[in-house]
């Protein structure tokens, strides 16, 4: 079934991707009691810098200006692949999943080879944290989409979340859909660098992760790694998306509204997470993303016990 | 089959000429020779898997024992050919390579054994009698456990080929052992082999063994991470590109001869092939040398290639053909990519050390701005062998996810899939980690020492074959369609006859599809490559130091070292690595020198081989004592052996 729908959404995550981290910005001013800044300010941030020069360090060579462009492209690829909610992805295969892990993971290769181009030791620290986190994180995230392929009995993501209605599955998979949904949030805050991984306020290097991996890019590189970053939010949110509501209205229209309703939801819920704990130490992180694996892990076992 | 015993009659030349022909000429005749034998092996084994097409052979044999039957099947194809194919490359690197060696006793002999070695791992391929493949497994590791010792004078590289050496011959013993049980018509003949019923999984066992300690299966893979780094760079990309795939083959020409497999090989094969995987990663993340880094990761995708083969066996045992097609063709398809940018990284390994002067990861650092092409080429094998895409490492990976895949949602037993996935997914996660710090701080950055800042690229002769490696990982990663048919006969070996051929659609537009992400990648990268450019030249560009917080001095001992970069995943995983580290403390008010050292040894080495072999030697000590080397006690040995033996007559 072929429609206009999968490239709409493409289109809307495009344009809609910057207004996420908005939209978190704006939750936790609000539990602040700030008023933070406005919605609409990641697109401002872009579009200056897009404007912008550039400064390069000495040290760098090529790979350092590839590493936006590249980890850009991947991340788009990886859009590509991405349904929202029960809307089908623009391309969509048996096994896609494992492309879009792997398209991810070739961004995030550039972007350490980039750091790592620097030469400075900040960068350096960055770049071995983002690497060690994601190992933990794959895992759980291939764990749990297992899960899901055993119950939607497909192995392409589309078709994964596509499925059923969720009044239509058993109980127990409910459980499951419910314990991998779980599972991905704790992904999604890991890979996007959110609290209680990584503080994206934070202001001392010694302690960031994604942040500090950018440290040296500036000007347009810089502006297609931080729209590179809100469409990986996007990603991750309309994978959750797809996981906790796989509801079908029967109309693509009305899906992709209700999964665009949904990612406002999923933003406003990072905010609220965000406000409402500090970050972990740097050492018990890997705690939490085990945890992640765990919780997949026992979905897989629902998943097969069905 | 002529062409192909005109290569062996060219190796024969290779060999012999470079030692009683006239020594300028043996950096010449050697390598060619070795490239021409190579190509003609290479040519005659992609022609046989084109045209999905099996020759036999059996020529006049003067020795008792076996006969000299060499013939053609698709598995012998499959594996011919990256053997012809680097074994060539790798002739032309090493030509270069070795045009500083001062001895010329040293050059020759190390040409002659080379031919020797690729000569014999080809007749090991295409052997069809087991005394003529036993001959030929044993000259193969002979001629590399010599080669191994080109720098013999250096007293760890005596000692690498000492491990190499033991661990070859206890492998082959297990393999005699198996031959002669296999053998029932005591002719040794390949296609009269037959699997008993009782012996098929005792045979089984000593395959898994024997083939087991060259493939590098941990706890057996001892010898590589030794053996590797102490060759020169040519002769190690062979060994671990080429080499240790023979043991690959061999596991699966066993399988063959046992016909129907139980499920419980399947198995097997994914543990072994997980704890491999997983382990052989995670060691070479706790390298320093680049070299020994690489071996580890040999070890990585031994396993990745036997998770692949396993999960293709399960799929014969339960009739899953989807699966067994897919897990087999990518178990081959992951030797053959394995083969291809393994050696690529060999010999940028190779080219550093020839240029930098060092291997330690930690000395290195800033040669992407003075060698280029090196890290160009190196980058792509790094990119690769971390299985991402669009390049070939990524396909042989989608294979067997793909099977453990369909075996999941198929299958009534999933838990086999859901371990190989999961394999899968922290062996391609760990790998990323160990080549993006390999890669980073190798080329990246500013030198780390004098070397480095004093290295230079290499001569064109040495870089010709790693760009043609590299262009292999790109064509490989954009053709994954292709490339089933490719495997497609040899996995069909495998099944059983009355089974019908299966569709093969999904995995064909899954492929394809694969193809269109890629295609989709380069667009959009050039798309925003092109747009970033536009945008950038109208606007001031400009060249400072790093940000270092406000420091202004920074000098290249700041930057962050491989050891660092590793650590935090050493250290999650320290219940099984047990890194050691030293810290040296000052007592002193103002301390000046301080250091710290970390090591990860190989608890396999350490906790199991070498008590295994202390103990054997106090063994041995004890049997010192019956020698005593006096006259007299011998005769006595020998009037008790006399009476020993009247008295077991008369009884």
């Amino acid at each position: 079934m072929r429609s206009i729908w999968p490239l709409v959404h493409i289109v809307l995550a495009i344009g809609l991707s910057p207004l996420l981290p908005g939209i978190i910005n704006r939750t936790k001013a609000f539990f602040g009691g700030r008023h933070g800044q406005r919605l609409l300010q990641p697109y401002y941030d872009i579009f200056k810098l897009l404007r912008k020069g550039v400064v390069y360090s000495r040290t760098t060579t090529w790979i350092f200006r590839a590493g936006p462009v590249i980890s850009l492209a991947s991340i788009l690829v990886a859009l590509t692949i991405t349904p929202i909610g029960t809307v089908r992805a623009l391309i969509a295969f048996p096994g896609d999943v494992i492309a879009l892990v792997y398209f991810l993971g070739l961004a995030r290769f550039f972007i350490v080879a980039a750091a790592l181009d620097t030469g400075s030791s900040f960068e350096g620290m960055g770049a071995s944290r983002e690497m060690q986190f994601t190992v933990l994180a794959e895992l759980a995230f291939m764990l749990g989409i297992i899960a899901m392929a055993i119950m939607g009995k497909s192995f392409s993501i589309t078709a994964i979340f596509g499925g059923a209605a969720i009044k239509e599955l058993p109980n127990m998979a409910t459980m499951s859909h419910v314990l991998v949904a779980a599972a991905l949030l704790i992904v999604l805050l890991s890979e996007n660098a959110r609290i209680p991984f990584d503080d994206p306020d934070t202001h001392l290097e010694l302690t960031m992760i994604h942040e500090v991996m950018v440290l040296d890019h500036g000007g347009i590189d810089l502006g297609l790694i931080q729209f590179g970053s809100a469409l990986k939010i996007w990603i991750f949110g309309a994978l959750f998306v797809g996981a906790i509501i796989p509801m079908n209205t029967g109309h693509a229209g009305m899906n992709l509204l209700i999964g665009l309703g949904a990612m406002l939801a999923v933003a406003i819920m990072i905010g609220i997470v965000e406000s409402s704990m500090a970050r972990l130490r740097l050492l018990r992180a890997p705690q939490l993303l085990v945890t992640a694996c765990i919780l997949s892990f026992l979905a897989l076992i629902a998943a097969v016990g069905q | 089959m002529p062409l192909f015993l005109t290569a062996l009659i060219v190796f024969a030349i290779g060999a012999v000429w470079p030692l009683i022909g006239r020594k300028k000429w043996s950096n010449f005749v050697g390598p060619l020779a070795a490239v021409i034998g190579s190509l003609l092996a290479a040519g005659v084994g992609l022609y046989h898997l084109f045209n999905n097409s099996k020759a036999d052979l059996i020529l006049a044999w003067p020795f008792p024992l076996g006969s000299f039957h060499i013939g053609f099947d698709p598995l012998t194809s499959i594996f011919v050919l990256p053997v012809g194919i680097i074994g060539a490359l790798a002739a032309i690197y090493g030509h270069t390579y070795l045009q500083a060696t001062e001895s010329w006793k040293k050059l020759s002999s190390s040409w002659s054994l080379y031919n020797l070695f690729v000569a014999f791992m080809l007749l090991a391929l295409v052997a069809r009698n087991g005394f003529l493949f036993l001959m030929a497994w044993e000259l193969m590791s002979l001629s590399s456990f010599f080669l191994v010792l080109f720098d013999h004078e250096k007293k760890e590289v005596g000692r690498a080929g000492w491990i190499y050496f033991i661990a070859a011959h206890i492998g082959a013993a297990f393999l005699l052992a198996m031959f002669i049980l296999l053998d029932s018509s005591g002719t040794m003949e390949f296609s009269l082999f037959s699997a008993h019923g009782q012996y098929a999984s005792v045979i089984f066992i000593l395959s898994l063994v024997g083939f087991g300690s060259k493939a590098g299966i941990v706890p057996l893979h001892v010898w590589l991470p030794e053996a590797h780094p102490a060759a020169p760079s040519h002769v190690s990309a062979v060994m671990s590109g080429v080499m240790i795939k023979l043991g690959i083959y061999g596991i699966l020409r066993v399988l063959l001869f046992l016909g129907k497999p139980d499920p419980w090989w399947g198995w097997s094969l994914i543990a072994i092939g997980a704890i491999s995987g997983i382990l052989g990663v995670l060691y070479a993340l706790a390298q320093h040398d680049l070299k020994r880094l690489l071996a580890y990761h040999s070890v990585e995708n031994i396993g990745v290639i036997l998770l692949g083969i396993g999960i293709g066996v399960l799929g014969v045992c339960s009739g899953n053909i989807l699966m067994a097609t897919m897990g087999l063709g990518g178990g081959l398809l992951h030797a053959l990519n394995h083969a291809v940018f393994k050696s690529l990284l060999f010999l940028g390994a190779g080219a550093l050390k020839y240029s930098a002067g060092t291997l330690e990861i930690d000395r290195l650092g800033g040669l992407f701005k003075r060698m280029p092409v090196t890290g160009l080429t190196f980058l792509i094998g790094s990119i690769a062998i971390s299985a991402l895409p669009p390049l070939n490492g990524f396909i042989s990976e989608f294979f067997i996810y793909f099977a453990s895949l369909s075996g999941v949602s198929t299958s009534g037993q999933p838990w086999a899939g859901v371990i190989v996935i999961a394999s899968l997914a922290i062996i391609g996660a760990l790998a990323a980690a160990c080549f993006s710090k390999a890669f980073g701080i190798a080329f990246l950055g500013e030198p780390r020492s004098e070397s480095a800042s004093e290295a230079h690229e290499v001569s064109r002769k040495m870089l010709i074959p790693m760009i043609l490696l590299a262009g292999f990982c790109v064509f490989m990663g954009s053709s994954g369609a292709w490339l089933l048919r490719f495997t497609l006969p040899v996995a069909n070996q495998f099944m059983p006859i009355k089974w019908a051929p299966v569709s093969l659609d999904s995995p064909l537009t899954a492929l394809k599809w694969i193809t269109a992400t890629a295609v989709v990648f380069m667009i959009f990268a050039a798309a925003i490559a092109a747009f970033r450019k536009v945008m950038i030249s109208k606007r001031p560009v400009r060249k400072d130091v790093t940000w270092g917080c406000g420091y202004i001095a920074p000098s290249s001992k700041m930057q962050y070292t491989s050891s660092s970069f590793a650590q935090p995943i050493i250290n999650m995983f320290r219940t099984v690595l047990r890194p050691n580290l030293s810290f040296a403390q000052s007592t002193e008010l103002f301390p000046k020198n301080l250091s710290l050292h970390s090591h990860t040894d190989d608890l396999f080495l350490k906790h199991i081989f070498r008590p295994l072999f202390e103990s054997f030697i106090r063994l041995a000590g004890g049997l010192r004592r019956i020698q005593t080397a006096g006259t007299h006690t011998y005769i006595m040995y020998i009037a008790l052996t006399i009476l020993a033996l009247l008295v077991w007559r008369l009884w």
